[in-house]
Order: C-alpha cells, then sequence, then structure tokens
C-alpha cells in the first residue's frame, strides 16, 4: 500500500483495483460458485444441454463404461445404465429435479418460517407460546420416518395438480424446514423491535402488517439469505436419501438418489451407475456448504454461533 | 428443574402422540384396509364380516383408542407380506440394529476424537487439512452413497469383507464405518475446536509457563475439557444413529430394524411399517429426551433459562 502513495494517481487507481480484485478472488470460493453454477445451468437448461433422452434406454448399449475405461465411447461420457440410458443426460435431468424440490420446499417452508417467525418475534405472549411449541415438535419429529409412513400410504394417491409423490416429498420437508426460518427470524425481531426506529415508524400511526413487511423485515434478510443457503444442501441430501430408500421422487423421473440405487446391483460390472450420481450429489452439497459458510462471513458473521446449535 | 422435567416430558409424549395420530389417519385416508386383505372377488358378506372382525366398522376415536392400546403392548397386527406378526418381526430384529449402532458410535468416537485432538494441536498442518476434508465430506456426503462407495472397493475389488449380511464378524466393518462416519466429521470438529479453546487459556498458558512436559498439557490438562463438548453430543448421536441405520442397514443387507422399514416401503406393506416407526420415534424420542435431562443436570443454565 505505501508504494503506491509515490505513484501517479491514475497508476494508483489501477494497481488498487486489480489488487483489489485479485484479493476478493483468493477470498470467494470459486470452485463452489463455477460448480454451482453449473449445477443450476444443466437444471435449468436440461432439455438442451443433455446429449440423450433420459427416459429412454438402448438396450444393446446397456452398461456401457465412460468415455476414460477403455471400450468407452464420446457418445455416452459417463457411461449407461443397466437399461442403457445416458447416465451424463440422467445426472444433468436429476439436477433438475433436485433444483425444483430444493427451490419448492424452501420457498414454501421459508415463506412460512418467516411469517411464523415474525408474528412470534413481534406480538409475544400466546402467538408465541403456540409457535415456539409447534416448533419444538416438529424438531422433536424423526423426519425420514414421517416421511416413509407418509409416502407409503398416500404417495400414489397424492393428486397430480400437487406435483403427486414428489409435491408430498416437498410438503414433508417444507412442514419441518419452516422450523429453521422462524426460530432465526423471531430471535432477529427480537433485538430489532425495541429499536427506535420501529418506534417512530409506530408513532407516525404506521400499520403493523406495514411495520413487520418495510420496517422488520429488511433487517433479517441478510440472515435468511445464509440460512436458505446452508438448507438447500440439507434439503438435496434428505431428498435423495428418500428417493434412494424408494419413497422419493417416483422412477422414472431421474432422480440422483434413486438413480444410485438402481447401480446397487450392478457394482461388479459397472460402478458408474452408481457412482457418478453420488459424485454429483457430493459436489453440490459441498459447494453449496462452502459457499453457505463464505456468505455467513460475509453478510452475518454472527450467525456463525447461532449456526453451531 | 422439576418444571423443566415434566416440560421436556409433556413435549415428549404430545410428540409421540401426534406421530402415532398421524400413522393411524395415514393409514385411514389411503383406503379402508381390509381391501387390501381380500381379493377382488369376495362377496359383500365376506368383506363385512372382515371388516368386523379387524374392527373396522367401530368410530374412528374408538378405532384410535384400540391402536394406542395395542402399540403400547407391542401389538402392531399382522405384516401383510411376510404374514407374521409385526412384534416378533421387531423383536427379532432388534439385537441386530443395537449391535451395529454400538459399533458406529465406538467408532466414531475412537476415530473422531483423537482426530480432532491431532488437528488442533497440529493446527494448519497436513494433518489439519486432512482433518478438515474428512469433516467437510462428512458434512455434505449422502451417507447411502459413502455404503455403496466402501462395498465397492472393499468387498467387491479387495474382497476383504463380505459386501452384505451378517454372517460374519467381518460383516459389521462396513455398515458401521457407514453409519458412524457423519458422527465422525461431527466429533472431529467438535474436538478440534474445543480443544483450541482449551488450549488458548489462561491455566493452560500457567501450566506451560510452569514447564509442565507438553504431552501432558495436552493429554492431561487440555484434552480432559475438551471432551465435554463431544460426551453431550454423544446423546444427541444415539438418537440420529437409529435413523442412520435405515440407510445403512439397507444398503448392506443388514437384517436389523433399519432394514425391515425399507421392506416395508418397498412392499408397501403399512402394518409392518407402523410398527418399524413407532418402535425407531418411541427410541428416538426416549434417547432426545434422556440427553436433555441429562445436559439439564450437568448445566444448571439450561433448567433454569
Amino acid at each position: 500500500m505505501l508504494d503506491n502513495v509515490v505513484d501517479s494517481d491514475a497508476l494508483k487507481a489501477s494497481s488498487v483495483t486489480i489488487r483489489t480484485i485479485f484479493r476478493r478472488l483468493r477470498r470467494t470460493p470459486v470452485i463452489p460458485v463455477f460448480l454451482l453454477s453449473l449445477v443450476v445451468f444443466a437444471g435449468v437448461f436440461a432439455p438442451w444441454v443433455a446429449p440423450d433422452n433420459p427416459r429412454k434406454g438402448d438396450l444393446r448399449a446397456r452398461m456401457a463404461p465412460p468415455v476414460w475405461v477403455e471400450s468407452g465411447t464420446v457418445e455416452h461420457m459417463l457411461g449407461t445404465d443397466h437399461l442403457g440410458r445416458d447416465v451424463l443426460t440422467r445426472v444433468i435431468y436429476g439436477a433438475k429435479i433436485s433444483l425444483i424440490v430444493a427451490a419448492v420446499t424452501l420457498s414454501i417452508g421459508g415463506t412460512v418460517g418467516v411469517v411464523l417467525g415474525l408474528m412470534a418475534g413481534w406480538y409475544g405472549g400466546w402467538i408465541d407460546e403456540i409457535i415456539m411449541r409447534l416448533v419444538d415438535i416438529a424438531l422433536a419429529v424423526p423426519l425420514v420416518l414421517v416421511a416413509l409412513v407418509m409416502v407409503v400410504s398416500i404417495g400414489k394417491d397424492f393428486p397430480d395438480w400437487l406435483g403427486g409423490q414428489t409435491g408430498l416429498i416437498v410438503l414433508v420437508l417444507a412442514s419441518w424446514i419452516w422450523v429453521r426460518f422462524a426460530r432465526i427470524v423471531r430471535g432477529e425481531v427480537l433485538q430489532i423491535k425495541n429499536m427506535d426506529y420501529v418506534a417512530l415508524a409506530k408513532v407516525a400511526g404506521a400499520s403493523t402488517p406495514r411495520i413487520l413487511a418495510f420496517h422488520i423485515f429488511p433487517g433479517v434478510i441478510n440472515t435468511l439469505i445464509v440460512v436458505a443457503t446452508l438448507q438447500v444442501g440439507w434439503v438435496i441430501l434428505v431428498e435423495s436419501t428418500l428417493s434412494f430408500l424408494g419413497a422419493g421422487v417416483p422412477p422414472p423421473t431421474p432422480a440422483w438418489g434413486s438413480m444410485v440405487a438402481d447401480g446397487r446391483d450392478y457394482l461388479a460390472g459397472a460402478w458408474w451407475i452408481s457412482t457418478m450420481p453420488g459424485v454429483a450429489i457430493l459436489l453440490t452439497v459441498i459447494s453449496l456448504n462452502l459457499f453457505g459458510d463464505w456468505l455467513r462471513d460475509k453478510l452475518d458473521p454472527r450467525l456463525r454461533q447461532l449456526a453451531a446449535d | 428443574m422439576q418444571r423443566f422435567l415434566l416440560r421436556r416430558l409433556a413435549l415428549t409424549v404430545v410428540t409421540l402422540l401426534l406421530v402415532s395420530l398421524l400413522i393411524f389417519l395415514m393409514a385411514r385416508i389411503s383406503g379402508d384396509p381390509s381391501t387390501l386383505l381380500i381379493d377382488d372377488y369376495a362377496s359383500a358378506k365376506t368383506l363385512e364380516d372382515l371388516r368386523i372382525s379387524l374392527g373396522l366398522d367401530k368410530s374412528y376415536t374408538e378405532q384410535y383408542w384400540i391402536f394406542l392400546k395395542n402399540a403400547v403392548r407391542g401389538d402392531f397386527g399382522q405384516s401383510i407380506v411376510q404374514k407374521r406378526s409385526v412384534g416378533s418381526l421387531i423383536t427379532e430384529r432388534l439385537v441386530a440394529t443395537f449391535q451395529l449402532g454400538l459399533a458406529a458410535f465406538l467408532f466414531s468416537i475412537f476415530v473422531g476424537v483423537p482426530l480432532g485432538v491431532f488437528s488442533a494441536i497440529k493446527r494448519d498442518s497436513l494433518m489439519d487439512q486432512l482433518g478438515k476434508l474428512v469433516a467437510l465430506i462428512g458434512q455434505s456426503a449422502p451417507p447411502f452413497w459413502i455404503g455403496i462407495m466402501l462395498m465397492f472397493f472393499f468387498a467387491v475389488r479387495l474382497g476383504w469383507v463380505p459386501p452384505s449380511g451378517r454372517q460374519e464378524a467381518t460383516s459389521i466393518i462396513l455398515p458401521a464405518v457407514t453409519l458412524g462416519w457423519f458422527f465422525v466429521a461431527a466429533n472431529l470438529r467438535l474436538v478440534r475446536s474445543a480443544m483450541l479453546d482449551v488450549l488458548d487459556s489462561e491455566y493452560i498458558k500457567l501450566a506451560r509457563a510452569k514447564g509442565v512436559p507438553r504431552p501432558k498439557i495436552i493429554w492431561k490438562h487440555a484434552f480432559r475439557n475438551a471432551l465435554i463438548p463431544p460426551l453431550t453430543f454423544a446423546g444427541i448421536t444415539l438418537g440420529s444413529l437409529i435413523t442412520g441405520s435405515l440407510v445403512a442397514e439397507t444398503v448392506f443387507a443388514w437384517p436389523g430394524l433399519g432394514q425391515l422399514a425399507y421392506l416395508a416401503v418397498r412392499d408397501s406393506d403399512y402394518p409392518l411399517l407402523q410398527g418399524v416407526v413407532i418402535t425407531f420415534a418411541v427410541f428416538y424420542l426416549a434417547s432426545n429426551l434422556l440427553v436433555d435431562v441429562l445436559y439439564a443436570y450437568v448445566d444448571p443454565r439450561i433448567r433454569f433459562g
């Protein structure tokens, strides 16, 4: 920094920018962000990016190895599965399903959680009491077991316009995940609601919904972004676990978890069927965790404490 | 203290009742169970007789009450596919699940804790980096996939251990590692940060200034205090190990409760599934209750907070 002082203004400006960019780049999790963009891109543009049809297999080309293995072909970069379906194509479509499930779950769970958290923190009293007891119960319920019960009993009859069995999974996950949002939002509201600017808004005659929406809510947005990012990975893990157990996204829809399950019986002859979708889950969730940690440090260092519990 | 205990107990009972109510309601929503037990060509009379013998002609509240009474006695009816009483299917598999849970628990302690200590005392070393990697993967990798990869390398490729089942003594290794992996990562992180905190404290500095040898400082002074967080975490682990056994047992065909739940899902065997889920839920909630009580006993701030 010191030698910049002697530089001319123009030079100083340019060198500072280059340096700051460099420094930022070093701290930003480049690889996770890149991988996440890749997953999102693949998921959103799956029909255009994927080299093949995810549901149509070519039985003559079944269990073809990935391209870098002997007798692998460029046609099937990551090989084919036991029905001759292209693994890369299915991994790409799997990204789509994972993203949809995560996005819808977090939208529903997040909205419910934020609204209930705002109410609990703002009103206090018996409203707070009821909401917090609901939180306790939701946390005490063994989620995966409940999901199994729901899927086996009503999964097949769940209406199509609600997304069928996948929609049911989303609802179960959302009915659990709102808790994470509610607790943190409530805590934030308790801190913010006694601040002077909130009192001022009250004196100025703002209605309660208006205060909550325009004065309290903006104060919790940073926290929300961080919580949501860290929860995406969790939703993807639970959804894939359920799909693996046969109680998640129903076949033939290509979901990462059920693809791993498909390959289980063919490990000796075709290890790639199980391996590839698992690698996709691992990389996506690792990237989400690293990116979330970085966001947390950037946006809301206090959360380190909250997230620990 | 008493108030706290009562509150926790009430929460546990309410949750258990809600889970049982959910299971009961789901069975009724999904359609008349008697149609599942009888073929399509049976007469209306046979169907009616069956409904009466199953108690389906009674009101829902009465049915729920009977369901609860039977559940308390461990009577969950007959498995549809296996044609045996669900209660006996569950009891004969309990031992296998407990065995696996214990093995995974020991694995997570005896691997996770030393790793945590070493990565704390050799901070930023290769060891520490390695520890961080283990923790990150433990947090992010789906357990079912870890299990399959372990099976592929150590059973299929190397042939060191059997790929599945419970016939040989070595059969337990892979499922236990699969189940314990996440908790190795958790213990590692907990012990590492606790060790770093303790090593930074005044009394360690004093011990160092007094000239106490380094191994003694680490193992006698610091390690003991750093053990508190993983020990409290151990309780939480117990509850999660139970649900985690679902995945590990399914991957390795370990004949325990988790695999039974998987089979019930695969065969849509609802009576079996409800029995297993209620058994799991009882263990899960009981161990969580136990942990909270122990916590409160150890840490007065929770009792009165």
